[in-house]
C-alpha cells in the first residue's frame, strides 16, 4: 500500500509565455486519495493534463508506477491505468450515456468484463442507468459529473485524476459523488483531486498540496491542515503578495 | 406525358443525383467533423476509384471484382495522404490545411494526367449496368446505373449509420468529432479513427466514382473536381461536419438541381445552374452556417 | 533624400525594361512579362490572404472579369462586330485605348469586390475560402453563359496585344508602391491586428469588417488590373483560362514566399516561374544523346504541389514569413511589431 504510484518531479508547465507551473514536485502513494487545492488559476487543473499527457512538460518529469510518463501521448497514458475526469467534466453531448460509459473503456483489453462493469456504474448511480439511451447534453449537471466519473472507472484507472467534481453541482449530489469517492478509495483506488472546495476535499483526501500561481506553498497531511485552517487559507491567498497568473 | 408522370420521373432523376451528392458529401463532413479539413482532394478518390475500376477491367479483371478493387485503391490512397500529408499538418490553422488538400488535389489530377492523359477515356460496363427500364409506355424511364446509384448508396449510408453506432471505433468517431480533447483523455485511439474515417470517405467517394463514370461513360483525371464543389454545397447546406447534415444536403441540391433544369428553358435559367447552387451555398454561410440540421459551432478549449 | 534609393532603383529598372526586349531573346521577355503580372497578382493576393487573413480563393474570379471586361473595351469596332455581334450599343460603338480599359476593369473589380465583400467578410477560416471558390465557380459560370459578352465557353480572341514589358513594369511598380503604403501603414496594422485575433483587434477600436473589406477590395482592384494585362498578353482565352489551376499556381507562388510578406510574394513568382519553366522544359523530354527521355506532361505540375506541401508541413509562414527586404528607408519605422 505504500509505494509511491505517482512522482512529479520539478515539473514546469507553460502555455506560451506563461509560466503555468514552477518546479512543482509531488507524489502520491498506491491507494492514497490526494487534494491539491489553491485558488483559480493556481495550476491545479494544469498539473492534472501534465499528467494525463494533455499538456508536455518544459522541464521536470512525471513517473507512474516507476516509468517515466512525460514523454507519452494521452491514449498511451489512459492505457497504462490512469483515468482523467476533466474540467466541465467533458461529456460527449450528442452521443448517449451508454455510449459515452462504452467509449470510456476503449483502451480495455479484456472486452469480456465490460458488461458487468458497466452493470457496477449503473449500481453506483442508478439515475445514470435511467438515462442509458439518452443524450448525455441532455443530463443535469450532476448527473453529467456522474457520467464523466463513471466513464472515467470504465477504463478499471488504478489512478484516478478527478478535476472539481463538485463544481456547480447541487450540495446532495455532491455529497452522493463524494460518498462514491469514498466508497471507491476503501477498493484501493488512487485518487489525485482538484478541488476548490477545501472542506469536502480535506475530508476525503489523506494528505493534500496548496499551489498559488504555479507553485506548491503548503503540503500536509488532511488532518493536520484541517486543524490549521489560517495556514491554509494564507497559503491560499499568499498574504500581501496577491498575483494570479490566470494560466491554468 | 401528365403531371404525375413528369413529377415522377423528376423524382427519380432528383433521387439519384441526390444519392451521388450524399455519397460524396458524407466523406467531406466526417473529414470536416474530425479534423476541421475541407478537403479538396476528396473529389480525387472519385478519379481514383473510376481510373483503378478501368484499369482492374483492362487487366481481365471481371467488371464487378474489379469495381471492389478499384474501391479498395481509392481506400489505400486515402490511407496514403492521410498519412504523408494529412497527419504532418494536423492541428495547423484551418488554412494550412486546406491549402494541403488544395495542392494534393493538384498533385492527384496531374498524377491522372501524366498516367492516363487528360482526354476521357471510354469507360466500359456490362450490358446489365447499360439497361433502361420503362414505366407507363416509356414517359417513365431509369437505368440499372440510376437504380443502383440509389441502392448501393442507401446500402452504403446504412453500414455507415450502423458502424458508427455499434463499433468501438465508430463510437469514437462521433466521439472525436464532438470532443476532440476529451476523446484523448477516455483513450480513444484517435490515429486509428482517423484512419479509418479516410478509408470510409475515400472508399465512398471510390464508388461515387464509378457511378459517375458509369453514367458518363467516361473517365478523366478532372472527373472530380465538379462533383466535388457539388458535395461540398451539400454538405455545408446540411451542416458541415454533421453525417446527417451530408445526406440531408446532398438529396436537397439533387432536387434543386433538377428542379433548375425543369424550369421553363425561356427563363434561361438552367445554364446558370452553378451560378445558382453557389449562391445558395454562399446564402447558407451567411445566413444559417449551421446549415439544415443547425450543426453547433465547435467550442474550443 | 529618403526616396533616393527608390528613384534609382526605379531609374535601373526602367532603362532595364526598355533594353531588355532588344537584347533578350523573345522567350525570356515572355517569361519576364508572366513573372510581372503575377507578381501583381500575387502581391494584390496577398494584401487579403496573408495581411487580414481573409483566406481567398476568388482572386482568379477577379482577374477574369478584369481580363474579360478590357478585352471587351479595348476590342476595336470592325472585331467586335465578326466576334461580339449581339454586343449592346454602348459597348459596341468604340473602343478604348490601353489604360483607361485596364483602370475600368480594375475599378469594375474593386466594385465587385466590395459589394460581395459586404457580406462575405463576415465569415472567418474555412468558410470565407469556400464562399469565395463559390465566387470563383459563378464567375466562370457566368463567362460561360454569357454569349453575347463573352463568346462563351469559346475562345475570345482579337483582342489587342497590348502589354509589353514596360506597361507590365510600370503596373508592378505602382502596385507595389500602393500595396506597400498600405501594409505598413496604421492601416495595414489594423489589417494584421484583424488577422491575429478579431476579437481583440475590436476591443482595441479596430473594425474588423470595414478593414477585410478594404484590403479585400484594393486587392481586387490589382486582381483586375492584372487579369487585364494578362488579357492583352495572351490576346485570345477562354473561360477555362482562369480557373482552378491557375488559382493553384497563384497560391503556390504566395505560400512559398509568405503569405504577409510583399517581398515574399515577389520571391515566390520568381522561384516558382524559374522552377515552372524549368520543368516544363524538361517535361517534353529531351535527347542526351546516349539517353532519350519522353515527355511527361502533368511532371512539372506535380513538382509544384510537392513544393507546396512541403512548405506547408515545414514551413506553413513560407520562405519570408511576415519579413521584408526594403528599399525605401521611411518604411524601416513602420515595421510592425506583432
Amino acid at each position: 500500500m505504500s509505494e509511491t504510484l505517482l512522482k512529479l518531479e520539478r515539473l514546469e508547465v507553460g502555455y506560451g509565455a506563461v509560466r503555468a507551473l514552477k518546479n512543482v514536485s509531488l507524489e502520491v502513494k498506491s491507494g492514497e486519495v490526494v487534494a491539491l487545492l489553491g485558488a483559480n488559476g493556481a495550476g491545479k487543473s494544469t498539473t492534472l493534463r501534465a499528467v494525463s499527457g494533455l499538456v508536455k512538460a518544459k522541464a521536470g518529469s512525471i513517473s507512474y508506477a516507476n516509468q517515466n510518463i512525460s514523454k507519452l501521448n494521452p491514449t498511451q497514458i489512459v492505457a497504462l491505468g490512469v483515468s482523467h475526469s476533466p474540467e466541465g467534466r467533458r461529456v460527449f453531448p450528442g452521443m448517449t450515456v451508454l455510449e459515452n460509459l462504452r467509449l470510456g473503456a476503449s483502451q480495455r483489453t479484456d472486452k469480456e468484463n465490460i458488461q458487468a462493469d458497466l452493470d457496477r456504474m449503473f449500481e453506483m448511480f442508478p439515475i445514470l442507468s435511467e438515462r442509458k439511451t439518452q443524450t448525455a447534453g441532455t443530463l443535469s449537471g450532476g448527473e453529467q459529473q456522474m457520467l464523466a466519473l463513471t466513464r472515467a472507472l470504465m477504463n478499471r484507472p488504478k489512478m484516478l485524476l478527478l478535476d472539481e467534481p463538485s463544481l456547480g453541482i447541487a450540495p446532495l449530489i455532491v455529497r452522493q459523488i463524494f460518498a462514491t469517492l469514498s466508497e471507491l478509495k476503501k477498493t484501493g483506488t488512487t485518487i489525485l483531486l482538484v478541488e476548490q472546495n477545501v472542506n469536502i476535499a480535506l475530508n476525503l483526501a489523506d494528505r493534500a498540496y496548496v499551489l498559488r500561481t504555479g507553485e506548491i506553498v503548503l503540503e500536509g497531511s488532511a488532518s493536520e491542515l484541517r486543524a490549521n485552517r489560517e495556514r491554509v487559507a494564507q497559503a491560499y491567498l499568499g498574504g500581501a503578495t496577491l498575483h494570479d497568473s490566470r494560466a491554468a | 406525358m401528365n403531371l404525375l408522370e413528369y413529377s415522377l420521373q423528376q423524382i427519380i432523376n432528383a433521387v439519384s443525383q441526390g444519392s451521388m451528392f450524399a455519397l460524396v458529401a458524407v466523406g467531406l463532413s466526417i473529414i470536416f467533423s474530425l479534423l476541421r479539413l475541407t478537403n479538396f482532394a476528396h473529389g480525387d478518390m472519385m478519379m481514383v476509384g473510376a481510373f483503378g475500376t478501368l484499369v482492374m477491367q483492362l487487366a481481365g479483371v471481371p467488371f464487378l471484382l474489379a469495381v471492389l478493387l478499384g474501391i479498395v485503391i481509392s481506400a489505400l490512397v486515402g490511407i496514403i495522404i492521410e498519412r504523408i500529408a494529412y497527419r504532418p499538418v494536423r492541428g495547423a490553422p484551418d488554412v494550412t490545411m486546406l491549402l494541403t488538400s488544395v495542392a494534393l488535389t493538384y498533385i492527384l489530377e496531374n498524377l491522372g494526367i501524366l498516367l492516363f492523359t487528360s482526354s476521357p477515356r471510354n469507360f466500359p460496363l456490362p450490358d446489365w449496368m447499360n439497361a433502361s427500364f420503362n414505366l407507363a409506355d416509356g414517359r417513365i424511364s431509369f437505368t440499372s446505373i440510376n437504380l443502383l446509384t440509389f441502392g448501393l448508396t442507401l446500402l452504403a449510408l446504412l453500414f455507415l449509420a450502423w458502424f458508427v453506432r455499434n463499433t468501438q471505433v465508430g463510437l469514437g468517431m462521433r466521439a472525436a468529432a464532438e470532443d476532440l480533447t476529451a476523446s484523448y483523455l477516455v483513450g480513444i485511439n484517435v490515429n486509428t479513427v482517423i484512419v479509418v474515417a479516410f478509408v470510409m470517405a475515400s472508399s465512398f467517394a471510390g464508388l461515387a466514382g464509378v457511378l459517375w463514370a458509369a453514367q458518363a461513360g467516361v473517365v478523366e483525371p478532372h472527373m472530380g473536381f465538379t462533383p466535388l464543389l457539388k458535395a461540398f454545397v451539400a454538405a455545408i447546406i446540411g451542416g458541415f461536419g454533421s453525417i446527417p447534415g451530408a445526406i440531408i444536403g446532398g438529396f436537397v441540391l439533387g432536387a434543386l438541381e433538377v428542379l433548375i433544369q425543369s424550369l421553363p428553358s425561356e427563363w434561361g435559367l438552367g445554364a446558370y445552374r452553378d451560378a445558382i447552387v453557389f449562391t445558395l451555398l454562399i446564402a447558407f454561410l451567411l445566413f444559417r452556417p449551421g446549415g439544415i440540421v443547425g450543426v453547433k459551432q465547435e467550442v474550443k478549449l | 533624400m529618403k526616396y533616393s534609393r527608390l528613384i534609382i532603383a526605379l531609374g535601373a529598372l526602367l532603362a532595364f525594361t526598355l533594353l531588355l526586349p532588344n537584347i533578350l531573346p523573345q522567350y525570356f521577355v515572355r517569361v519576364l512579362i508572366v513573372m510581372g503580372i503575377n507578381i501583381i497578382l500575387v502581391s494584390s493576393l496577398g494584401l487579403s490572404n496573408g495581411f487580414t487573413g481573409v483566406f481567398s480563393l476568388g482572386h482568379v474570379g477577379f482577374m477574369a472579369l478584369g481580363a474579360y471586361s478590357s478585352g471587351i473595351l479595348t476590342l476595336s469596332v470592325t472585331k467586335k462586330l465578326a466576334y461580339l455581334p449581339n454586343l449592346p450599343g454602348f459597348l459596341a460603338g468604340y473602343n478604348l485605348p490601353f489604360l483607361p480599359a485596364t483602370i475600368i476593369a480594375g475599378l469594375l473589380c474593386a466594385v465587385v469586390a466590395f459589394l460581395i465583400g459586404i457580406p462575405l467578410m463576415r465569415l472567418s477560416g474555412n468558410y470565407v475560402s469556400v464562399a469565395t471558390l463559390g465566387f470563383l465557380v459563378i464567375v466562370n459560370n457566368v463567362l460561360i453563359n454569357a454569349e453575347t459578352l463573352t463568346r462563351g465557353a469559346r475562345t475570345f480572341t482579337g483582342i489587342p496585344d497590348f502589354t509589353t514589358l514596360a506597361w507590365v513594369m510600370a503596373w508592378l511598380v505602382v502596385t507595389l508602391v500602393v500595396l506597400s503604403r498600405i501594409a505598413y501603414s496604421p492601416f495595414g496594422r489594423a489589417m494584421r491586428a484583424t488577422r491575429e485575433d478579431g476579437i481583440a483587434a475590436q476591443g482595441v477600436g479596430i473594425q474588423v469588417l470595414p478593414t477585410r473589406l478594404i484590403a479585400f477590395t484594393i486587392g481586387a482592384f490589382f486582381a483586375g488590373i492584372g487579369g487585364a494585362l494578362y488579357a492583352h498578353y495572351l490576346v485570345s482565352f477562354s473561360p477555362a483560362t482562369f480557373y482552378i489551376a491557375m488559382m493553384v499556381t497563384q497560391l503556390t507562388m504566395l505560400v512559398l514566399g509568405g503569405q504577409a510578406s510583399l517581398t515574399g510574394a515577389t520571391l515566390g513568382v520568381v522561384i516558382v516561374t524559374i522552377l515552372s519553366e524549368l520543368l516544363r522544359n524538361l517535361e517534353r523530354g529531351f535527347d542526351l544523346g546516349f539517353v532519350k527521355l519522353p515527355a511527361v506532361f502533368g511532371a512539372s505540375q506535380i513538382a509544384l504541389g510537392l513544393i507546396f506541401i512541403l512548405v506547408m508541413v515545414f514551413r506553413p509562414q513560407g520562405l519570408f514569413g511576415d519579413n521584408e527586404i526594403r528599399f525605401v528607408a521611411s518604411h524601416k519605422n513602420n515595421k510592425p511589431k506583432v
